[in-house]
């Protein structure tokens, strides 16, 4: 049992709730303080990295729901550990330039309380073993996605990506919920270390395509894969902290991750091979298409983030040895650098004004700092030695180029997106600060030292990874892997292969892009006029769909809540009928109706006919004195039923209260108007049958009933006990006052409400005047 | 019996869920009335009658073995005085319903909205004093 997981996660809980009033005691240093406790839990976890790679696990157990397999067990290998920094580091940073970012922002304690949350479901995410608690994680994630990406709740367009990210990841987190579960019932544990094991098992279940899909649209949906990407660039609406941390370096990647955790069970499948690849591989080229056009840097960096989350897929997706290596690589190479040129966008927005690239140029002088971070970021993006960029790209080239039968198609496809990353790596980390000076909605200046440090030590990472691979990159690359393959693996990682045919790609690449980079400018104006295409793409149809199920619920509502309560009653009884009939008819036994009624007597029958006489008529008559009269009928009637059945405190009550509520509606019914016929005789006739066939299903209810043998329950207890333990001969009496005293205790609650309910109603009355009603019409 | 109790019990439902479907909120409140005189009368009836032999310890017996079963008794003692209590409350607030609206049609009383444009003069003028 490992304690530092849970309390990990619970500390970053605890410090969200009171990330607020710590904002509010130390309005300029909150950020700083706070992030204290991700920074040292981040040297913690750095710390068991040895022990990690040796092969060692962390877990802790709580017993949650033992009967339904679920328990709270949280599990620390490579893989979760790779997260677990980036999570926890790039958070620390985060909350120390959000701090600075969003200075004055009166919601300032809010953001920190978000991000917190976030971070603690993320870290829960990453290291859950019970695939139910990491659902738990998983959809909170989703939840704190949304509400950052709806920080800014006055706007409209916020609002609309907030509710547009949480409906496609919260749809896909159901999915995977599903999924999970089907996994579960297979395999008989949820436990996720346990059903990596038995993967064989699994296999050979009817259900294991079926979970695998819907697994498979959550990480899709979460991971933003083609095509359900679009709420990306959508969430690029929240705080540029947000995107940076969220939506790039950690909340995205969470598909990836659970692809990842869950390939031991589904990787080498023919289908995983082809869906995951293929997807990875679409989403690769259409997030880095969809990117060329776009001028706000933002968007630019949200697309290639698409792009990138799509090789990350498609890796994991072909699943060999090596490409899991390049997939954990690029991983991280890619967390550090997107991360880092995020931040440098946000700096850049904060000082200029603007996240224009067609508008900015030649910032270096005024921001030094920053043009420092976006060019050491933008050298990783791009793929160039000695960044650690470089080495993912390679080792994304080596596996590509063994992946056959398919390596043509996919390399070709790596070839194409990595150039259009070149491209937009320049324009997002050379063109705004190369050039001459240009025109800002702010007279741009160097932004304070907290919102440079941060993107600088992500993007020095980065080159310190690509410099010394072996010492900073290899370890977690070598430790996730592992974690994925479940097998010891050992990972060489050297800037320099020699001249290979990867190195001969990597110059490829370098040159298409350098050249789309220097044609920006028409290759941007043309797909501008390619716009139009939009409409058929799958955010469109997210609207139109999105617009055709409110209309839908409009129509639905407007159909079935129309305020008629004759026709509310009509649905209810005939879908009672259908479905109880629906249920008879399924029943293997049919109806068994007992042959011997019991005996009865002579006076019985009148009574009863007496009774079902008067009921009766209670639908003709057009008197309010005889319907009251004949109600008193009915009651009498029903008491001298209990009172022959055993029933003396029954009839009693009945005798009393029929008696009192006669009386009260003799008092009331004056005020109300005459009975008059509303309803044509057709309408009545419809009514009638239908009320009809509710009444003979309680009759026939009642027959299936009374014909089954009695099972023994309670009341036998209650008969035995009465007189010792209550002291009471009334078995009835005993039941009401003593073993179900608080029962009783409640009805008085219940019948005092209604009498406070009857006097408040009268009361309202006095003073006010009377609406003279003019007389309703006899029929 | 049990047959005769089982038809008595349609035939209420029915009258009552007929009742319910009338326009007139009054014959709904009767129809309400009747619903729950049927459902008592249900439960008494599956939970199996047992003629005139109450569940009362006679004096000098400890306890009593054959007797009606008093579980469904100690329901529907409390079903009957709860519902008193709703027909109570719903009769009083038929009442002012009736005399604040105007109107005792169910069909009339769809929405709060509406229902001044058609009784115009029926709208008691209190906002005067608000």
């Amino acid at each position: 049992m490992d304690i530092v997981l849970p309390t990990a996660i619970l500390l970053l809980l605890i410090l969200s709730g009171f990330a607020p009033f710590i904002q509010q005691a130390q309005p300029h240093r909150a950020g700083l303080l706070m992030a204290v406790l991700p920074a040292g839990l981040f040297l913690t976890l750095l710390g068991r990295l040895s022990a990690v790679l040796a092969g060692q696990v962390f877990t802790y157990q709580l017993a949650w729901a033992e009967a339904l397999g679920v328990r709270f067990s949280l599990y620390l290998d490579g893989l979760g550990l790779l997260f677990s920094l980036l999570i926890l580091g790039i958070g620390a940073l985060v909350l120390i330039y959000g701090g600075s970012y969003l200075h004055g922002h009166h919601q300032l304690g809010r953001f920190y309380a978000f991000i917190l949350l976030f971070m603690a479901a993320m870290l829960g995410v990453v290291v859950s073993n019970n695939a139910l608690t990491l659902f738990v994680f998983w959809e909170l994630t989703s939840i704190s996605s949304f509400l950052l990406i709806g920080f800014d709740h006055e706007k409209e367009g916020s609002r609309f990506a907030a509710l547009q990210a949480l409906l496609v990841t919260g749809g896909g987190g159901l999915a995977m919920l599903a999924g999970l579960v089907l996994l579960g019932q297979i395999g008989g544990t949820y436990e996720i270390s346990q059903l990596n094991q038995m993967a064989d098992i699994l296999r050979a279940s009817p259900l294991f395509l079926p979970a695998f899909l819907l697994i498979l649209a959550g990480a899709l949906t979460k991971s933003a894969q083609y095509p359900f990407h679009f709420w990306l660039p959508g969430a690029m609406a929240a705080p540029t902290p947000v995107s940076a941390y969220l939506h790039s370096a950690t909340m995205v990647k969470a598909g990836v991750y659970l692809l990842a955790r869950l390939s031991p069970i589904f990787s080498a499948t023919p289908e995983w091979q082809t869906l995951v690849t293929g997807f990875g591989l679409a989403t690769f080229l259409a997030g880095a298409l969809l990117a060329i056009g776009q001028v706000d840097l933002k968007k630019l960096l949200a697309y290639t983030t698409v792009a990138s989350l799509g090789t990350m897929v498609m890796l994991l997706g072909w699943g060999s040895d090596l490409a899991i290596k390049a997939a954990m690589l690029y991983l991280f190479s890619h967390a550090l650098y997107k991360g880092a040129l995020f931040l440098v966008a946000g700096a850049v927005d904060h000082e200029t004004g603007t996240r224009d690239v067609s508008k900015l140029s030649g910032l270096r002088r005024a921001m030094p700092r920053t043009a420092l971070a976006a060019g050491l970021a933008a050298l990783s993006m791009a793929g160039l030695p000695p960044a650690l960029g470089f080495i993912a790209k390679e080792v994304m080239y080596e596996t590509t180029l063994a992946a056959q039968p398919v390596s043509g198609w996919l390399t070709a496809g790596a070839l194409i997106g990595n150039a259009l990353l070149v491209a937009v790596s320049g324009l997002v980390g050379l063109k705004p600060f190369f050039g001459a000076a240009g025109q800002t909605p702010r007279h741009p200046h160097p932004a304070p030292l907290s919102l440079d440090l941060p993107p600088l030590l992500l993007a020095g990472l980065g080159l310190l990874g690509g410099l010394l691979p072996m010492t900073l990159a290899a370890p977690l690359v070598q430790a996730s892997a592992q974690a994925v393959l479940i097998q010891p693996l050992k990972v060489k990682l050297a800037l320099w292969h020699g001249l290979n045919p990867m190195l001969a790609l990597s110059t490829l690449t370098l040159a298409l892009g350098i050249g789309l980079y220097v044609g920006w400018q028409p290759v941007w104006g043309f797909t501008a006029r390619l716009r139009w295409l939009g409409r058929f793409g799958p955010a469109h149809a997210y609207q139109v769909g999105l617009e055709n199920l409110r209309r839908f619920a409009a129509w639905l509502t407007y159909r079935l809540q129309n305020g008629y309560l004759r026709f509310y009653l009509m649905t209810i009884i005939l879908t009672t009928v259908a479905l109880a009939g629906l249920a008879y008819l399924r029943s293997t036994n049919g109806l068994i109706l007992r042959n011997d009624w019991g005996a009865i007597n002579f006076y019985e029958v009148v009574l009863g006919v007496l009774i079902i006489l008067a009921a009766l008529t209670i639908t003709r008559t057009r008197s309010r004195l005889a319907t009251i009269a004949i109600m008193g009928i009915v009651g009498y009637g029903l008491a001298l039923i209990y009172l022959l059945y055993g029933a003396p405190d029954l009839a009693m009550i009945q005798f009393a209260i029929e008696t009192l509520t006669v009386i009260l509606f003799v008092l009331v019914v004056y005020r109300l108007p005459k009975f008059t016929r509303l309803t044509s005789p057709p309408a009545r006739l419809a009514d009638f049958l239908v009320a009809m066939t509710g009444g003979l299903l309680m009759t026939l209810l009642t027959l299936i009933v009374t014909a089954r043998p009695v099972v023994p329950h309670i009341s036998e207890y209650f008969l035995q006990n009465a007189l010792p333990l209550a002291n009471g001969r009334n078995v009835v009496n005993v039941i009401l006052v003593d073993f179900r005293g608080f029962d009783t205790l409640g009805e008085i609650t219940v019948l005092a409400l209604a009498g406070i309910g009857v006097y408040a109603l009268i009361r309202l009355t006095i003073g006010r005047r009377q609406v003279i009603i003019p007389p309703a019409e006899e029929e | 019996m049990t047959l005769l109790l089982a038809i008595v019990i349609g035939v209420l439902f029915t009258v009552g869920l007929y009742m319910m479907m009338r326009r007139s909120l009054t014959k709904v409140l009767i129809g309400l009335m009747l619903l729950g005189q049927a459902i008592n009368l249900l439960i008494f009836t599956t939970g199996r009658l047992q003629r005139a032999k109450p569940p009362l310890i006679p004096l000098g017996a400890e306890q009593i073995s054959q007797s009606a079963d008093p579980l469904p008794q100690a329901l529907i003692l409390t079903a009957i005085v709860i519902s008193f209590g709703v027909t109570a409350f719903a009769l009083v607030l038929a009442r002012q319903t009736y005399t604040v609206l105007g109107t005792n049609d169910m069909n009339e009383l769809r929405d709060t909205d509406i229902i001044p444009k058609y009784h115009p003069e029926s709208v008691p003028e209190e906002e005067e004093g608000l």
